[in-house]
C-alpha cells in the first residue's frame, strides 16, 4: 500500500505499476475484495483531506475525503450529503466508484446522480477532467467510472451537489409490521411521501412471522419542528467510537441473534409519528461501534445484497425462507425500494424495484449452496448483486446480472489496454 | 482468487491422477471453479482422468506434463500452469510408496523414491511458493503422512521421504506467514487408494474422500496442519514419546 498525495504522485505510481497492477482504495469499507489487489499496488489517497463547499451547496473534494468529515460544514450551511450509505466512514472516491445508495434512492437516486465532474488519472498517467455534461467521449468515461469499482483509473478529485437540510435533525415515522407482505405493501404505498425510507427485517423470524420488520421513514426536519424540542447535542461529525476488539469466539449464535432480533422488533413502537432524531442516530446507527463486524468472530461474515425489479418481489420472501431453512442467523437484514437505475453506468447496481441486504456468518453449513441457488432466482427475476458487497458470486452471475458488462469492458480496454488497473474482485469475476 | 466461502476459482493438481487429488478436486468443486490443471506424466491414466473430468462437467480442464524425478522440467511445468492466470490452490499429491524390503535390498530403488517424494517435493513446493508470493494469495496443500512423524521399522524409507517433505513444508509455512499464502500440511494415516490396495489396512484407516474433506476444512480454517482422521493427532503425539525399545516392537 502506497500513500499518495497529489496527482503527480498518483500518475507516477500508475506509470510505474508492475505486472500485478494498481488500484486506488478509499476507506476500505467494501465487504469483499473490491479494494484489494493481491501481489500488486494499492494506493491510499486518504492523506489529502481538503474540500470546499460553494455557495450553491456543491462540494469539491479530494477523493480521500471521508463523507463524515463533510457533514459538519454542510449542516452549518443548511445542506446535507445528497446520498449517504449506512456508514459515514467512506470516501468521496469510494462513493463514486461503488455508486453508493442510501435510504433516499427511491427519490434522489445514487451518489453518482449528483456528481458534476470527476478528475480521473488513467492508465497512461494523464489527468482527465470528466464532466457529466461533457463531450461524448468524456461522458462515456464519466459514466463508466461511476460504479466502475476503480477499474477505469484513479479518481483524485470530484465535485458533487448537495441537498438542502434546514436542521441537523430528521423527523421520523416508525411502523412495525408482523409479516413481510404487510411490510412490503406499506413500502409500496407510502415510500413516495418520504425522502428517506428503510426497513429492518427480522432475519430469524419464521412461519407466519417471516419477514416481520420495522419500517423507518423520514425527512429533514424544518426549523419550526425542532424549535423548543429537548434535543441533546446532535452528533453530526465523527462521534467518539466504542472499540470492538477482535474476539476469538463469536458471542453471536442462533440463540443470541434470535434474541436480539426479537428484542429489536418488540422495542420498536407499533406506530410512532414525528419523532425527531439526530442525523447520526438516523443515518449511522452502526457507526457507534468501530469494527462491529468483529462480533461474528474469526470466521467472519459476508453480506448478500441483491436488487430485483418489482416483478421479482417474491425473491425477497424466498431468500429469507431459504436462509432460514439452513438456520443462517442474520443480525442485520435491510429491505429498501430503489427508484430507477442509471442505465448509462454499466456497473451501477441499483435498478428500480427492491433491494435486500442480509449478512450471515460464513461458517453456516450449506450457505454456499443456498446462496448459489438464490443467485439463480435473482437472475431469473432480472436482478443482480452489488459488487461493493460481493465476495462469492461467479463471473456468470455478474455477466447475467449486468447486461452492459461488455460496454464497460470496451471502455476499460480503450483506456487501459494493458490492464494496469485491477483488483482481486476484478480477477475473481473476470471483469 | 478464493472467495469468502473459501472456494477456489483455479486449482493445480500436481500428481493429478492420484485418488486423493481427484477426491480433493471433487470436494473443492463449486460454481466459481473455472480452471483445473492436471500435472502428471502423459499416460492413459491421465487421459482417463481428463475425460472423466470433462464428462463430469468441469470447466477449463487442462493437462501439463509433469515428471516428479525430472526437477529440471518443473519450472516449465509451473510456468505453463500459472501463465493463464492466478492459481488459488496447488495440491502436491505425487509420491511413491515402494516396498521396504525391496528398498533395503536395492538401495537404488530407495534413492529413486527419495528423488520423487522428497527432492521432487522440494522443487515443486519452493517454485510454487515463489509464484504464490508474487500473486499475493493462494494455498499450497502438501500431502505428507503420519509415516513421516516417527519412522517405523516397517516403512522407514517412505517415512523418511515424507519426514523431509513435511519439514520443508512446515518451514515454508512460517516463511510465507503474512504473505497471503497458506501452506496446509496434510498428515493422513492409512488411506484406502490404488497405491495401498495391496496392503492390509492399518487401524484408523480412511478413504480419499476423508482426506479431501479434511483439506477443504483445513483451507477454510486457515490451518497449517491437519491429521486424517483428526484423532491421529493425539495418537501420534503419544507414539512420539513411546520408548524406542517398545516402539520397535509395536505391530505398526
Amino acid at each position: 500500500m502506497l500513500s499518495v498525495f497529489d496527482a503527480a504522485e498518483v500518475s507516477a505510481a500508475v506509470v510505474d505499476a508492475g505486472a500485478r497492477g494498481v488500484l486506488a482504495r478509499g476507506a476500505g469499507r467494501s465487504y469483499g475484495d473490491a479494494a484489494q489487489n493481491g501481489g500488486g499496488l494499492v494506493l491510499d489517497l486518504m492523506g489529502r483531506t481538503s474540500f470546499d463547499v460553494a455557495d450553491d451547496g456543491s462540494v469539491t473534494a479530494y477523493a480521500g475525503v471521508v463523507l463524515g468529515d463533510l457533514i459538519p460544514g454542510l449542516v452549518a450551511k443548511g445542506r446535507f450529503l445528497p446520498v449517504t450509505p449506512g456508514t459515514r466512514y467512506i470516501t468521496v472516491g469510494g462513493a463514486i466508484a461503488a455508486d453508493v445508495h442510501g435510504k433516499n434512492h427511491h427519490r434522489d437516486g445514487a451518489f453518482g446522480d449528483h456528481v458534476r465532474w470527476i478528475e480521473l488519472i488513467t492508465a497512461d498517467g494523464t489527468l482527465h477532467r470528466l464532466a457529466r455534461d461533457g463531450s461524448f467521449d468524456e461522458q462515456r468515461i464519466f459514466y463508466s467510472t461511476v460504479g466502475g469499482m476503480g477499474l477505469t483509473g484513479v479518481i483524485v478529485r470530484a465535485c458533487f451537489d448537495t441537498i438542502p437540510a434546514p436542521t441537523s435533525a430528521v423527523r421520523v415515522d416508525t411502523e412495525r409490521f408482523n409479516d413481510l407482505d404487510s411490510l412490503m405493501a406499506a413500502m409500496v404505498a407510502g415510500d413516495d411521501r418520504y425522502r428517506y425510507s428503510v426497513a429492518w427485517v427480522d432475519g430469524t423470524a419464521k412461519g407466519a412471522k417471516l419477514g416481520r420488520g420495522v419500517l423507518t421513514r423520514g425527512d429533514h426536519a424544518q426549523v419550526a419542528e425542532v424549535y423548543g424540542q429537548p434535543l441533546k447535542a446532535i452528533p453530526t461529525g465523527n462521534a467518539p467510537k466504542l472499540a470492538s476488539p477482535p474476539i476469538p469466539m463469536s458471542p453471536l449464535n442462533r440463540l443470541s441473534i434470535g434474541m436480539f432480533n426479537e428484542a429489536y422488533f418488540r422495542r420498536a413502537p407499533k406506530h410512532r409519528v414525528g419523532e425527531i432524531q439526530g442525523l447520526a442516530a438516523f443515518f449511522y446507527p452502526l457507526d457507534v461501534l468501530a469494527g462491529w463486524n468483529h462480533v461474528y468472530g474469526p470466521g467472519g461474515f459476508l453480506q448478500y445484497q441483491f436488487a430485483v425489479p418489482d416483478s421479482g418481489a417474491d425473491v425477497v420472501r424466498s431468500s429469507l425462507e431459504r436462509l432460514g431453512s439452513i438456520g443462517a442467523p442474520s443480525f442485520l437484514s435491510v429491505l429498501k425500494r430503489f427508484g430507477p437505475g442509471r442505465t448509462r453506468s454499466p456497473l451501477s447496481f441499483p435498478i428500480q424495484g427492491w433491494t435486500l441486504a442480509i449478512d450471515v456468518p460464513t461458517r453456516v453449513n450449506g450457505l454456499a449452496g443456498v446462496l448459489d441457488g438464490l443467485d439463480e432466482l435473482v437472475l431469473a427475476a432480472g436482478g443482480r448483486l452489488y459488487l461493493a458487497k460481493d465476495s462469492r458470486m461467479s463471473p456468470h452471475t455478474l455477466e447475467s446480472g449486468y447486461k452492459q458488462l461488455d460496454e464497460f469492458r470496451a471502455v476499460r480496454s480503450d483506456l487501459d489496454p494493458r490492464g494496469v488497473f485491477t483488483s482481486d474482485l476484478a480477477r475473481r469475476l473476470q471483469i | 482468487m478464493t472467495d469468502a466461502l473459501s472456494r477456489p476459482t483455479s486449482v493445480l493438481l500436481v500428481g493429478g491422477t492420484s485418488d486423493i487429488a481427484i477426491a480433493t478436486l471433487h470436494a473443492l468443486r463449486s460454481p466459481v471453479l473455472r480452471r483445473v490443471v492436471i500435472a502428471a506424466r502423459p499416460s492413459e491414466g491421465r487421459d482417463a482422468v481428463m475425460s472423466d473430468l470433462e464428462r463430469a462437467g468441469y470447466l477449463g480442464v487442462e493437462a501439463v506434463d509433469f515428471d516428479a524425478a525430472d526437477t529440471a522440467s518443473h519450472e516449465a511445468m509451473l510456468d505453463a500452469s500459472f501463465a493463464a492466470g492466478d492459481i488459488d490452490v496447488v495440491l502436491v499429491a505425487f509420491g511413491v510408496l515402494g516396498d521396504q524390503l525391496d528398498f533395503e535390498e536395492h538401495p537404488d530403488h530407495a534413492v529413486e523414491a527419495a528423488q520423487v517424494n522428497y527432492v521432487g517435493g522440494v522443487s515443486v513446493c519452493l517454485r510454487t511458493a515463489q509464484r504464490m508470493k508474487t500473486q499475493g494469495h493462494g494455498a499450497l496443500v502438501v500431502l505428507s503422512s503420519v509415516a513421516g512423524e516417527r519412522a517405523r521399522r516397517s516403512n522407514f524409507v517412505y517415512g523418511s521421504t515424507k519426514a523431509g517433505l513435511d519439514s520443508l513444508a512446515s518451514g515454508l509455512a512460517d516463511s510465507l506467514h503474512g504473505s497471503g499464502v497458506q501452506v496446509l500440511i496434510v498428515r493422513p494415516g492409512f488411506v484406502h487408494t490404488s497405491m495401498t490396495s495391496h496392503l492390509a489396512p492399518a487401524p484408523l484407516s480412511v478413504t480419499a474422500e476423508d482426506v479431501a474433506d479434511a483439506v477443504v476444512s483445513g483451507l477454510k480454517r486457515g490451518a497449517t496442519v491437519v491429521y486424517v482422521p483428526a484423532t491421529l493427532r493425539v495418537v501420534m503425539s503419544g507414539l512420539r514419546h513411546v520408548p524406542r525399545a517398545v516402539f520397535r516392537k509395536l505391530p505398526i
